[in-house]
């Protein structure tokens, strides 16, 4: 939420002395943008010098680079056989090693990323689209509705999302459409809470009840007033989940409940390494080294975010 | 209080009743026929007219419904596909090594974490704070089943200290217990990290208020101070964080369970799922949500219990 500016006149006559412009006396609005540019340069500075920020930064240019140019960065075809060279160790044809089929382990790495980023980027934006629409709902709405609401939240909150993930896949089989789904149903109640809890706030600030006043519409008021001072604490959110959806997409394919082979993905990577322990231990450690990197750009990426966009966040963690 | 009591269990049998009819009506989002659905492609004409019979399929829905929730309540889960034996029986049998990995997990995790975090914040930018900082992203970091795989790559399968699968011999506790190890660390680990995080912060705070202050110039003992005093208040946020996380646990729990070939609860879930043994992930999953929700449910009202404020907020 943007804190509401209060100029000193204000506060001591009650009446804002106004000019022409609807600005108060004493500033300009070259100064107003002055201050802001300011304040932007601030935030960027400090940002630039945090290093965990940095480094989340890169890490996940790092995840978009890779997923995204990976037909072009890949040494081999991700489900190219090449079955004498099968379960070779780490060397220089193969930088990763082979699986058992002789497929390239690099190469499907790169492969699986375009996975993982498939199911963050829809995932993530789709749950944060509605979470946003149903906690504005909840908060602007009448009392029912946002009991309803809430008791809905937390009947998907209640579930574990391995086990709802599970009891769906028994019925339905595994497919990356029923991941993206758990994704999206399980994520929407926290982003849903967030902006509840901002719109009651902003409910009966004055410029909403002005507008309402006014006689705007209920949807102007929430698509033009509400919405631009709720979004910011849930984009920072949303940074934060996106390791969530990640692990849930790869522990899925793990359990060979996720993508269907012959597609690469993070979890089936690990899930052949799992196979072959014992022989190529070298397929589980790759297979999990860009898990933790994406986690951990993202993780660094939000928390920086947050500390510097909007400190009071923290303190629910 | 009673109040409080009455409002919070009544929310949490409110939600109870959702989550057995989220389960119920899953078997009806799918197309087909419920009863083939759920005893799989494999079961036989005979198996589904009695499945038929006894889940009443003539009946409308919302009776179907009814008696389902009725057979939930009184324990009755139905039957296993397979051996025909009580759903509730076979999740008695499993879930005591569930719930002493869970038990183990935030044990050693509470153990660890919780004064750790006390201590990084009693001094605050010492070295030790620091290493708790990287030490809590880096475990928060990592994925609890990646966890377990490294796990038993480096201490099964590498360097051969602890068994790799199973429970242990029945009987022989020692032999169970060196079986727990290895999966209470992995779903432990990075409950480390947050809790450690999580009381540092909060003790952050505590630790500003005037009536610290007033205990240190009573001349108190710091320790006393800090685990007497201080971290009595610091602990609330801490008990919210791991009633709300236990969902997590349960999840990582049956990655756990199901890489160390664990017989507990999500072990026996997956391997239904595999055989589409739909009475027994109706069951399993049913018992594991329901002791996540009484979970929360217990965290909220020993919340309430010390924190007078928390009770006109419902």
């Amino acid at each position: 939420m943007i804190p509401v500016s209060e100029n000193p006149s204000e506060s001591e006559t009650g009446i804002p002395a106004v000019d022409a412009t609807g600005l108060p006396d004493h500033v300009t609005e070259a100064e107003i943008r002055e201050s802001a540019a300011r304040e932007h340069r601030e935030k960027l500075r400090s940002f630039l010098t945090n290093w965990q920020g940095l480094t989340g930064l890169i890490l996940v240019i790092l995840f978009f680079a890779s997923a995204i140019f990976a037909p072009w960065l890949a040494p081999y075809d991700p489900n190219a056989l090449d079955v004498p060279s099968r379960l070779s160790g780490p060397n220089l044809e193969h930088l990763a090693g082979t699986d058992q089929l002789g497929r390239d382990t690099l190469s499907r790495i790169l492969y699986g990323g375009r996975v993982a980023l498939y199911i963050a980027a829809i995932g993530v934006s789709v749950s944060l689209v509605i979470g946003l629409i149903l906690g504005m709902i909840a908060g602007f709405g009448p009392r029912w509705l946002d009991s309803l609401l809430l008791l809905l939240f937390d009947t998907v909150r209640s579930f574990p999302t391995i086990v709802l993930a599970l009891a769906t896949v028994a019925l339905t089989g595994p497919s990356l459409s029923v991941v993206l789904a758990i994704v999206i149903i399980t994520s929407i109640p926290q982003y849903a809470r967030v902006a509840r809890t901002a719109t009651l706030t902003l409910r009966n600030t004055d410029f909403i009840l002005a507008e309402r006043s006014l006689g705007a519409s209920m949807t102007r008021t929430l698509l033009h007033h509400v919405m631009p001072n709720v979004v910011g604490p849930l984009l920072i959110l949303a940074a934060m989940d996106v390791p969530v959806v990640v692990t849930v997409e790869a522990g899925l394919s793990f359990l060979g409940l996720g993508v269907t082979p012959p597609t690469a993905s993070w979890g089936t990577i690990l899930n052949e390494g799992y196979l072959v322990i014992r022989d190529a231990p070298w397929m589980v450690i790759a297979g999990g080294i860009p898990l933790i990197l994406t986690t951990l750009g993202f993780t660094f990426l939000g928390e920086a975010l947050r500390d510097i966009f909007d400190p009071r966040m923290g303190k629910g963690r | 209080m009673l109040y409080y009591l009455a409002k919070r269990l009544g929310l949490s049998a409110v939600v109870v009743c959702l989550v057995v009819l989220v389960l119920f009506s899953l078997l009806y989002l799918i197309p087909g026929d419920p009863a083939t659905i759920a005893l799989g492609p494999r079961a036989t004409e005979e198996a589904i007219a009695r499945y038929a019979e006894k889940m009443h399929l003539d009946e409308p829905v919302w009776r179907q419904f009814l008696i389902y929730i009725g057979n939930a309540l009184t324990g009755d889960l139905g039957l296993d596909v397979f051996s025909d034996r009580p759903v509730t029986a076979i999740i008695m049998e499993r879930i005591g090594f569930t719930l002493a990995l869970v038990f183990a997990g935030m044990g050693w995790a509470m153990l660890i974490g919780i004064p750790l975090g006390c201590l990084a914040a009693v001094k605050p930018n010492s070295w030790l704070d620091r290493v708790t900082g990287v030490l809590s992203v880096g475990t928060i970091a990592v994925p609890s089943f990646l966890v377990s795989i490294w796990a038993l790559l480096i201490f099964a399968v590498h360097l051969r200290w602890l068994p790799a699968i199973g429970a242990g011999e029945p009987g022989d506790f020692s032999d169970q217990l060196s079986h727990l190890v290895l999966p209470a660390f992995a779903i432990g680990l990075s409950w480390v990290g947050y809790l450690a995080r999580m009381v540092r912060a909060s003790m952050l705070e505590v630790m500003g208020e005037n009536y610290i202050r007033s205990a240190r110039a009573f001349g108190l003992h710091p320790r006393r101070v800090i685990f007497g005093y201080a971290l009595r208040v610091a602990i609330l946020p801490t008990i919210t964080l791991i009633g709300m996380g236990f969902g997590g646990m349960i999840s990582s729990t049956v990655f756990a369970e199901i890489i160390f070939a664990r017989p507990g609860i999500g072990k026996l879930i997956f391997d239904a799922v595999m055989a589409r043994n739909f009475p027994i992930v109706q069951g399993a999953v049913l018992v594991a949500t329901g002791l996540y929700i009484l979970v929360v449910l217990f965290s909220d009202i020993l919340i309430a219990w010390f924190d007078p404020r928390v009770r006109e907020s419902l």
